[in-house]
């Protein structure tokens, strides 16, 4: 580590109609160091990152590059100063090949045309450095989300620059790709380069930082080095709150494992689909949260799916509170009172352009049907109740839902479908890309709801939020389900055993 | 100001500056352009002329609006507007008397168009474009064969006073085009139709995992805008008293889709706006009105709209007016904070 930042910012300040973004806010990345950026939702992490690299102006303050005063008019000129920045959502091509989508905008040349070699060869090395070894030459739509995301990592580190920002880039990967990723920056490390990461989950920052800058309502709370900053005065500096992880770790005793007694509101006997998900059993009771371990690809999202009539089953047979039923589409699965919060939120969930209030009735009207229209009256308290409730941030409840963080975006879809008044929620991924206060938020929100009688089916990539709000867990491995634990059973080093395959 | 600014974002600013302005331009070069007459109980004047011809192109653009905002497009209107004239005039041929059957023809061609459009799309999944394709190639030998390939005239009279007639001084044409546009704005924001075909516009995917039908609101888009073009080819059968099945509506489809980007919505589905497209239809027609009063040699007055098309939608772009303001915005302030933090390293 060298004595110079090559990247200093001091005394930003950024304000957006109605929201003090950022706020006198200072920061230095030094070279051959990786610095994280922690901080809630609506902390103004990704506001700093947009305002370094020009995607909007700051209104104060000053940004150094290596010494020089600089101010990015667009994210272009960023990169030709050498600041690589891979962004939160993939920003990638989806109908480009892989190799394209790697190259774009710099293809090798040979006599006047693009040197289709010469890419796909690169290519090839680039995402072995990341042990990803796919055909390069298809497109980059028909690889999972997982790949897509080791695809952006791959073009950011793929190009030579002084300064590499990684805006929450494993959101959807699993152990062993976050592992490999950062066997490739801590590479880019020792090379000198400058990494600026921003993430939220608290393992992978003290795995990889050698700094952290922890932010907090839209100021800089401190900086720290990694080494001398314990966990918990970390989330109690990102909340503001003492304690936090008192709280959080009361959550994890406080789990009532109580088996329900009550019969299933939904049995499926050998449900499945050929080339989706070999036939499944699984019982869900009102009240009892059931979590679907495994990694990606393991078949939890398809199960989930099949629960939600979004895939039809093609054998099996399923049961909603004793009567057997076909679901043929989601229409038919929110009619039995199934809701879903799916796993992609932005391509699946959210209607962008739609407000807060049209976003959180629009399952609720589905189901009235297009003629009964909910009156606007109405429409408003809805949306307004579940804001309070939720503790939604946004100034109104007019806002486009396009325009809200991450978390609250999914507080809105939580809110949608609770307006419904489900009797099973399936939840895929609730928390990702969300801060540690919103998630627990989150999963407090649907404790409570469960211990109202709801059931819930619950899964995530972060094994111990499943282990710790679980009742039951059923394990998935390729595709298939491969056991079901629960009661005393539940501890993460057996989930784990199980999804390697290992006998229990 | 907040409210001058609510007023300069509203989505209906632009088209309706752009028909002020035409407007504007008549008035500029004859005085008279907006007075009335009051002629055998009925009104006359340009501005009555206007409405009157541009009652069937409003009237498709507003099925074409909802179709538009669902991510699709039919480009068979024009054929259908045919369809809906010859099977109207086949039956006056026969019998003279009976309006009612004809009128229920009609529509009936209409309906069983959008329905055959709304099946390919929302059902069997083709894209609109080509879906639609079909039937503007096929609609128009189904209309010649209603009239077996003549122009059929039509005289009776109760059909006629449709296109031609008049209800308390003002154009029948004018009061369907009325009646129309208030009973789609109603359907669209007194039930949920608006909302849902506004989602499935933005985020067809998402709007299916909320539990909506979203094929069958597809489906019915279709079919509103089918019946929408019957009316309209009752309209224009009535108004040139005959039934032409090579030329009746022809290229209507695009006046349409023109008038509904006009208008402000969207070609990419979503946002959409009915007043808009009223306004847009409104533009297309006074504008061909302008270019013959002005005296624009008929051999380019095509040239003239098309220009003045290319203009509006120009300015109705955020992007192009950001682009154009910008030079004008340094020139009336040139410190700007760029200046005092520094330039980007080369």
């Amino acid at each position: 580590m060298s004595d110079l930042p090559i990247l200093e910012m001091t005394g930003i300040d950024k304000t957006f109609p109605g929201v003090k973004a950022l706020q006198q806010v200072d920061f230095r990345l030094f070279p051959g160091e990786i610095h994280t950026l922690m901080g809630q939702n609506g902390a103004g992490k990704s506001t700093l990152i947009n305002v370094l690299t020009g995607v909007f102006p700051h209104d104060l303050g000053e940004i150094r590059l290596a010494g020089r005063p600089v101010s990015f008019a667009a994210p272009l000129e960023a990169e030709a100063a050498g600041i690589q920045t891979l962004y939160q959502e993939v920003n990638l091509c989806p109908n480009l090949s892989v190799a394209e989508n790697i190259f774009a905008g710099r293809h090798p040349k040979k006599r006047g045309t693009i040197d289709w070699k010469a890419i796909n060869t690169k290519t090839r090395e680039a995402l072995a450095a990341l042990d990803l070894f796919v055909d390069v030459t298809r497109s980059l739509d028909s690889y999972p989300i997982a790949v897509q995301q080791m695809v952006a990592i791959a073009r950011a580190v793929s190009v030579d620059a002084s300064v590499l920002i990684l805006d929450e880039p494993t959101s959807s990967l699993d152990d062993g790709e976050v592992a490999r990723l950062f066997a490739v920056l801590r590479r880019l490390r020792e090379a000198g380069m400058a990494i600026l990461f921003v993430t939220h989950f608290l393992e992978q920052t003290y795995a990889v930082s050698d700094r952290i800058t922890v932010m907090r309502n839209g100021t800089r709370e401190g900086e720290y080095l990694a080494k001398d900053l314990p966990v918990d005065v970390l989330v109690a500096k990102m909340t503001g709150r003492e304690g936090a992880n008192e709280a959080l770790k009361a959550d994890a005793s406080d789990a009532a494992r109580s088996a329900s007694a009550a019969a299933p509101f939904l049995s499926m006997q050998g449900v499945g689909r050929r080339g989706l998900m070999s036939p499944v059993d699984l019982d869900v009771c009102p009240g009892q949260i059931v979590g679907l371990a495994g990694l990606l690809g393991s078949g939890r999202t398809e199960t989930a799916r099949l629960v939600f009539g979004a895939e039809r089953a093609d054998t099996g047979t399923m049961r909603i509170d004793g009567h057997s039923v076909k679901l043929a589409s989601p229409r038919d699965a929110v009619r039995h009172g199934i809701a879903c919060c799916p796993e992609d939120r932005k391509k699946e969930g959210i209607v962008a352009a739609l407000s807060i209030r049209e976003n959180i009735i629009l399952a609720l009207q589905a189901r009235r049907g297009w003629w009964r229209l909910l009156s606007y009256a109405r429409q408003r308290k809805m949306a307004e109740q579940y804001i309070a409730q939720l503790g939604i941030k946004a100034h109104d409840a007019e806002q486009p839902i396009g325009l809200l963080s991450g978390g609250n975006q999914q507080k809105v879809l939580l809110a949608r479908w609770l307006a419904t008044e489900p009797k099973l929620l399936i939840l895929d991924e609730p928390t990702r890309g969300i801060d540690v206060a919103a998630k627990f938020e989150i999963m407090d929100r649907v404790r409570s709801l469960c211990a109202k009688g709801l059931a819930i089916l619950f899964i995530s990539s972060e094994m111990s939020e499943v282990v710790r709000v679980s009742h039951k867990i059923a394990v998935l491995r390729d595709r298939r389900k491969v056991a079901e634990i629960a009661g005393e059973h539940l501890s993460e080093d057996q989930v784990y055993q199980l999804i390697a395959g290992g006998q229990s | 100001m907040k409210r001058l600014h609510a007023l300069a974002r509203h989505q209906l600013l632009w088209p309706a500056l752009t028909l002020i302005l035409l407007i504007l331009l008549d008035v500029a070069h004859r005085a008279s352009f907006l007075s009335l007459t009051i002629l055998d109980g009925h009104l006359f004047g340009a501005p009555i002329d206007i409405l009157n011809r541009a009652a069937p192109l409003v009237i498709v653009s507003l099925g074409m609006t909802l179709v538009i905002a669902t991510r699709g497009i039919d480009i068979s209107v024009g054929a259908t507007v045919a369809m809906a004239g010859a099977a109207a005039a086949v039956i006056l041929e026969a019998d003279p008397s009976r309006v009612g059957m004809a009128l229920g023809a009609a529509l009936a061609v209409g309906l069983l168009a959008g329905m055959w459009n709304g099946l390919l799309v929302a059902f069997v999944g083709m894209q609109p474009i080509i879906a639609t394709l079909i039937l503007m190639v096929a609609g128009r030998g189904v209309a010649q064969l209603l009239t077996g390939g003549q122009i059929i005239p039509i005289g009776a009279e109760g059909y006629l006073r449709l296109g031609d007639g008049y209800l308390a001084m003002v154009p029948c044409s004018v009061w369907i085009a009325l009646v129309v546009s208030v009973v789609l704005t109603l359907l669209v924001n007194r039930t949920a139709l608006g909302l849902f075909v506004r989602a499935i516009g933005i985020n067809p995917v998402a709007t299916r995992l909320v539990g909506l039908r979203s094929s069958a609101i597809v489906f019915g888009v279709y079919v509103i805008c089918g019946l929408m073009a019957a009316v309209a080819g009752i309209i224009i059968s009535s108004n040139v008293r005959s039934a032409d099945g090579n030329n009746a509506g022809l290229l209507l489809e695009l006046d349409a889709i023109l008038a509904v980007t006009l208008g402000g919505t969207s070609l990419l589905g979503g946002r959409f706006s009915l007043g808009g497209t009223v306004l847009g239809a409104l533009i297309i027609q006074t504008l061909t009105y302008t270019t013959y009063s002005i005296g624009v040699p008929p051999e380019a007055t095509l040239v003239v709209k098309a220009v003045v098309v290319i203009v509006v939608s120009v300015i109705q772009s955020e992007a192009a007016r950001a682009m154009l303001l910008k030079p004008m915005k340094n020139l009336f302030s040139p410190a700007r904070q760029r200046a005092s933090t520094g330039t980007s390293t080369s």
